[in-house]
This record gives structure tokens, sequence and C-alpha cells, in this order.
């Protein structure tokens, strides 16, 4: 099993005919069982393919084509046009749309997130590279090609949430050498405002009876770190959960972005130190090094296991 | 991107929103003569984008515009927190009632915008926030629909506030609302909002941020203000250093080498992306190393950006070695990297395996990228070696003293 998306899974590619957005399909459609990419979206590109995907003017078209609902879409179009895509997307009935587009401002995320609820949508993203369930399926750039996304990701219990992107393929890497397998990975996105946070992700992995434990990538900036605490204390979650802070040196530093734009400490529960604190408070164990996490993982599940008989 | 005090004045007033009689001054003569024009009492307030400037003795108060010109000479020759103010802003004394707060910021858990409102004003707002707690108003509100002053209204109105002051107050904060989403602004505040003895409300302060990613789409407001795209309005100027990052970063489109920021050690970094950068920079310090920098390469830099980085770090006074070190590649290819820091060594007259402490970055063609490396003798690493390890291996080298 998986979250979000599995072997069934049918998207399209808004912005398909874009040099990275070219490679992103490639890559898709490589790797594990072979994505189904129904058709790609790029006005006044009708009737052209991208490796054998069929190109469309409107989402609309690419429905009617595929002759029924299509369940995702890519977006990986300039920040400018980004908010009309995703708006194009959720009206045409797509109820998952991952944003690869960097440097939205947040008027506009707030817009698309705030249609996506309406339209009983998620998004993930901005400024992320996807999911990807090992061997089976990837909607993204996460992992690059399949063949390197191959020597990253393995199937198995853990579930990473990150708002990091590269730091996605690094630690699920970490956990393969160490024979954990992922159950499904997610890079949520580096933007202050996202379409899905750690918290909100919990009740889906928290469903899925593959995943024994969660790994997440944290940074300073924002209050969601706060909010996972939270729900992890109000729901009596049965996932242990490790984490991995970056940004510590960012505590000295307020006022000033590093890495990603939703970085920046505008207060005092945004710095690192606050928000370790709270993910201990809540039991969640943060790892001083991507190197312990494995072991913790392994830790805990056993722990979890013992408890349980 | 921060605004000065006199430009945030200036959007607010655009808005509709009222302020008392002032003017910008960049000298004490320009200060005499706004003071003349106000003719009555004045508060002279330095335009300094950083806090504290009460205490600091950048706010005077004058009679007349002699005086004004005297405390304004002042003020423009203050430093404040190692800021130079940029002028000052000469506004008329009012007559003060009561003090209000006004202020709208983003909600990243709801991800909506949401109004604060406050019958504390004229101190930090999160101070009443946690003090007086029943003094604080919110109110939440949607980016999709049009804004309606009802919705300041309730927000205000919660805290008790009716009569003449609720029908007046409304207009105001429903303004601040509308210019925070039209303007993308990521803060917008009046503070204090105040009240005069004959009834009227005035923005006696504002502070207003603009999302930097916003700023494409803003040019006609920042050009009103005058606000050139040079100015990036940092917590802290940038160094001349890192003003010279943003030129290699801009020498072509291909990917990032950049976001450089100085710092004063021993040890020349050149990391990515942007999660692996913090990881990276933390990973330097917990060993006792001393970065000389922190940047950023990613999303398939050139051959040419990548040594234009490189050379830019290994040329900083200090600079004894270079650690090259990212999380796993998908995009940026391992290969075209290490061409990049091993050309930049060679020019600058170096041995690449005595100047590349470390070589760490796995991924899309790294076994090119390695043959190159290995070609060269720099010590390099795959993804066995853990980004903690790799920053662990480049402090031996060049010490933590």
């Amino acid at each position: 099993m998986s979250i979000l998306v599995d072997e069934n899974t049918t998207f399209i590619v808004q912005g398909i005919t874009g040099r990275e957005a070219v490679n992103l399909t490639r890559e898709c459609l490589d790797y594990g069982k072979g994505a189904k990419i129904v058709g790609g979206v790029t006005p006044g590109r009708r009737g052209r393919d991208v490796h054998g995907v069929p190109v469309f003017d409107t989402v609309a078209q690419a429905v009617e084509h595929h002759g029924g609902p299509i369940d995702g879409s890519v977006v990986t179009v300039p920040p400018a046009f980004t908010k009309d895509a995703v708006f194009e997307a959720l009206e045409n009935a797509i109820k998952l749309v991952v944003i690869v587009t960097e440097r939205i401002p947040r008027g506009d995320v707030a817009q698309m997130v705030e249609l996506a609820r309406e339209r009983e949508a998620r998004i993930i993203g901005p400024n992320c590279l996807g999911v990807i369930v090992p061997d089976v399926i990837k909607m993204g750039g996460i992992g690059g090609p399949a063949r390197d996304a191959a020597k990253s990701y393995s199937p198995g219990p853990v579930g990473v949430i990150s708002r990091s992107g590269g730091m996605t393929t690094e630690m699920s890497s970490t956990l393969t050498a160490a024979g954990l397998g992922q159950s499904t990975a997610v890079s949520i996105g580096g933007d202050a405002i996202i379409g899905s946070s750690y918290a909100e992700l919990m009740p889906l992995f928290e469903a899925d009876p593959e995943t024994e434990a969660i790994v997440i990538y944290t940074e300073p900036g924002g209050r969601m770190e706060a909010e996972l605490a939270r729900w992890v204390t109000e729901h009596h979650s049965r996932l242990p959960i490790v984490a991995f802070m970056a940004g510590r040196f960012m505590d000295e530093m307020p006022g000033m972005s590093f890495g990603h734009a939703g970085t920046i400490v505008e207060g005092k529960e945004d710095t690192a130190t606050e928000k370790i604190a709270r993910l201990a408070e809540a039991g969640i164990v943060v790892a001083e090094e991507i190197s312990q996490i494995p072991a913790i993982v392994a830790e805990q599940i056993a722990e979890r296991a013992g408890a349980a008989s | 991107m921060r605004f000065y005090e006199y430009e945030s004045r200036a959007i607010v007033a655009k808005a509709g929103i009222p302020v008392t009689k002032h003017g910008f001054a960049k000298t004490a003569l320009e200060a005499r003569e706004i003071a003349e024009e106000i003719a009555g009492p004045v508060v002279i307030k330095s335009q300094v984008l950083t806090g504290g400037r009460m205490k600091a003795g950048g706010v005077q108060f004058a009679e007349t515009p002699d005086e004004a010109a005297r405390q304004a000479e002042h003020v423009l020759a203050l430093e404040i927190n190692g800021h130079m103010p940029r002028g000052v802003l000469v506004d008329s004394r009012a007559a003060v009632k009561h003090e209000y707060y006004a202020g709208v910021v983003w909600d990243g858990i709801r991800k909506q915008p949401v109004m604060l409102f406050s019958d504390m004003g004229g101190i930090d707002i999160e101070e009443v926030a946690e003090q007086h707690p029943d003094h604080v108003a919110r109110g939440h509100f949607s980016t999709l629909r049009p804004f309606s002053d009802w919705q300041a209204k309730q927000v205000i109105a919660s805290l008790g506030i009716s009569g003449t002051e609720l029908n007046r107050l409304t207009p105001i904060l429903a303004r601040l609302a509308r210019l925070f989403l039209e303007y993308d602004m990521t803060l917008a505040e009046i503070n204090p909002l105040s009240q005069l003895e004959d009834g009227a409300f005035v923005a006696l302060d504002a502070h207003m941020d603009m999302e930097n990613e916003a700023r494409p789409r803003q040019q006609e407001l920042l050009r009103e203000l005058g606000v050139g795209d040079e100015e990036t309005r940092q917590a802290r100027e940038a160094t001349p250093f890192e003003l010279a990052g943003e030129e290699v970063d801009a020498q072509d489109h291909r990917g990032v080498a950049g976001n450089v920021t100085e710092f004063d050690g021993n040890l020349g970094l050149v990391i990515g992306a942007g999660g692996g950068s913090l990881t990276l920079f933390d990973a330097v310090r917990a060993h006792g190393g001393r970065p000389a920098n922190y940047c950023e390469i990613g999303g398939n830099p050139s051959v040419r950006k990548a040594c234009g980085l490189a050379k830019l770090v290994l040329q900083k006074p200090g600079v004894d070695r270079i650690a090259v070190m990212m999380s796993i590649v998908s995009n940026t290819r391992v290969d075209i990297v290490a061409r990049g820091v091993i050309k930049a060594c060679i020019e600058l007259g170096y041995d690449p395996a005595e100047k590349i402490a470390i070589f760490r970055i796995p991924g899309a063609w790294e076994e090119e990228g390695f043959k190159i490396l290995a070609k060269y003798g720099v010590d390099y690493a795959d993804r066995s070696v853990s980004l903690d390890g790799a920053a662990a291996r480049a402090v031996e080298k060049v010490g933590t003293g």
C-alpha cells in the first residue's frame, strides 16, 4: 500500500513541453511500473507529443481524450501562470495537484489552496519534487531519472515527509542503505504556505497498513512542526516519528532566509531550538545526524511492536 | 522586502487611510522646510530598517523649524544597530487620545491572511497578545472572495468597541486588509493607529513587508516609491563578496550557483541544494569548523557557473581550502560540478587535489564525475559517506582553530 498515488493513478503534466517537464515526463514513464501519464497541456501546442504522451491546449481536452476523470496533475508552468493552471486542473475535477514551480507569491498559493478545499482536492507543493512509491510510481521529479531513483528508494515500512526535495532523496537513500525501505516519500515543498503539511499527511499514513514509522526533514520558519506536535499528541498516533532539523545556525540570524523561501525566522516560535523542543515534547525523536536515523527508526518500530504484543 | 516608514505611510495613504501631515527629508534644510509647512510642533524620526530607534535616540521632538533642522542634523548622523538612516520623517505632533493597533499577517497553518486588532496600541503586538490576550481580536479572511467591510467590523466589535469609533475604524482595517492582498504584503501593520483629540483616526506609524517573490508584479508601486531592483532590503546590507555571488548566478539562467552569504572562517563552501546547504553548514559548525561562506548550488548549473562560484570562494581572503558537498543530486550533474570546481582551481594556479578538501556529491552522472576527480587526485566520496561525515573530513583538513 501507499498514500496519495498507486500503480493505477492517472495524471497529466501541465507545461509538458518545457525542458524540465520533458525530462520529468521521461523519468516518470520509466520508473517502477511506469506512470500512467494520460496527457500533457501546453496552450497552442495541441497535436504534438512528448515521449508518446499526447499534448493538448486545455485540461478539458485531456480529460475528454482520456474518456473519464483524471486523478492528478503535475504543474510545471512559470510562476506568473501557475495559479491559472492549478485553477484549470481543479475545475476539471482533478483531485491531486503537485506544484513543482517555485517563487510563487503566497497570495496565489492561498487562493489555490482555498479552491482546492472547496473542490475537495489536495495540493502538494509548491516548490516541491512530488511523490514516490518505491518500485511502483513516481509523480514529479523526485529521485531524478528512473535509474538514479532506483538507487535511493526501496519499498518498505517508512513514510518520509520533507520540506526539501533533495533531502527527501538523501534521507531515503540512507534508510535504503540500512535495509529500511519507504512506503511513500513526499516532498511537500519549501515555501511558507504549502498545500499539504506534515499534520495534513499524517492521517493518510496512519491509515496505511504498510507504514510503521515516519521520518521527517524540517527547517526553521513557520509553525508546521508545532502543528504536527499538536496532531500527534491529540490523535495518539500509532506511528513513531523521527525528525531531522537542518538550519540550526539560522537561530543566530533572525530576519534572514536561507535555503528555502519558507525558512525566514520571524518570531521565537519559528526557531530551530523552539521547534526541537516542541517536537520532543510530543515524543518525536530529533536526530542529530541523518546517519543516526535508521537505527532510531528500527528501535522505535521494535519498541512499538513490543508494546503492542 | 521591508519598507521604510516613510514608504509604508505612502502606501497606507494611497489606500485611503488617513495619515498626519508629514514629509521625508534627506538634509536638515529639507527638514526645516517641512517643519515650516507643518507650522507647529513636529517629531523627527530616523528612517532605518531596524527596530529600537526610540531607545537609540532616533526619535526627537521640535517646537520650531530651527529646532527641527538641528534635531534632523543630529538624527541623520546617528547610527542605529549598524544602520545609517536613509533620511528623517518630519511628522506633525498630534494630540492623541487613544492608541489602537491594526495589522494583517499570513497564517501558514490556516493558509489564509489574518487581521489582528487591539485597543492597546503603541506597544509590540506580540507582547499584548501574551499579557492581555483579551485585548487582541483576530479574523481570518478568504483570498478567493472579495473582502467585505463587515469582516473588519466583526473583528473590531468583538473587543466591545461600538459607536463612532467602530464606524470610523472599520474602513481603516478593511482598507489595510485589501492593500495587504493587492500589494502582496507579508506584514501590513499600523501601530499606533491613533485617535486624536478631535475624534479622527490617523496612522501614526506603519510597517510594511512585501514578499520578494511578488516584486516582479509589483513594479508599478515600487517605481512610484522609487525602490530600485538593486535594493534587496535584507536584514543586513549585502557585502561586496555577496554581490559578486549574485553576479556569478546572473551569468546565465541555467540552475543556481549563488545565494552567497559571507562568514569569516577558513573553509570555503560550495554546497547545495536548499536543504542540503542548511544541513551541511550545520554539520561543518558541529565539527568545530569555521565556514567562510554559505551558498547554494543546484538546478543543474553550467560548468561556467560552478567554476565562477568556486573561484569567488577560493579567492576570498582567509580561505584555506574549499569543500564541495551536496545532498544526492537528481537534476544537477555530478560531472559538471566536478569540472567547474577543478577548472576554478587550475585557472587560479592551484592544485585541485590540494585546494579541494572534499568532494561529496553523489547522484546523476556520478561515475563520470568521480572519474574526473580521480584523475586530478581530488579526495571524493559517494553516498556511503554521510553529509555529516563529509563535513567532518573537510574540517579535519583545515583545522578548527
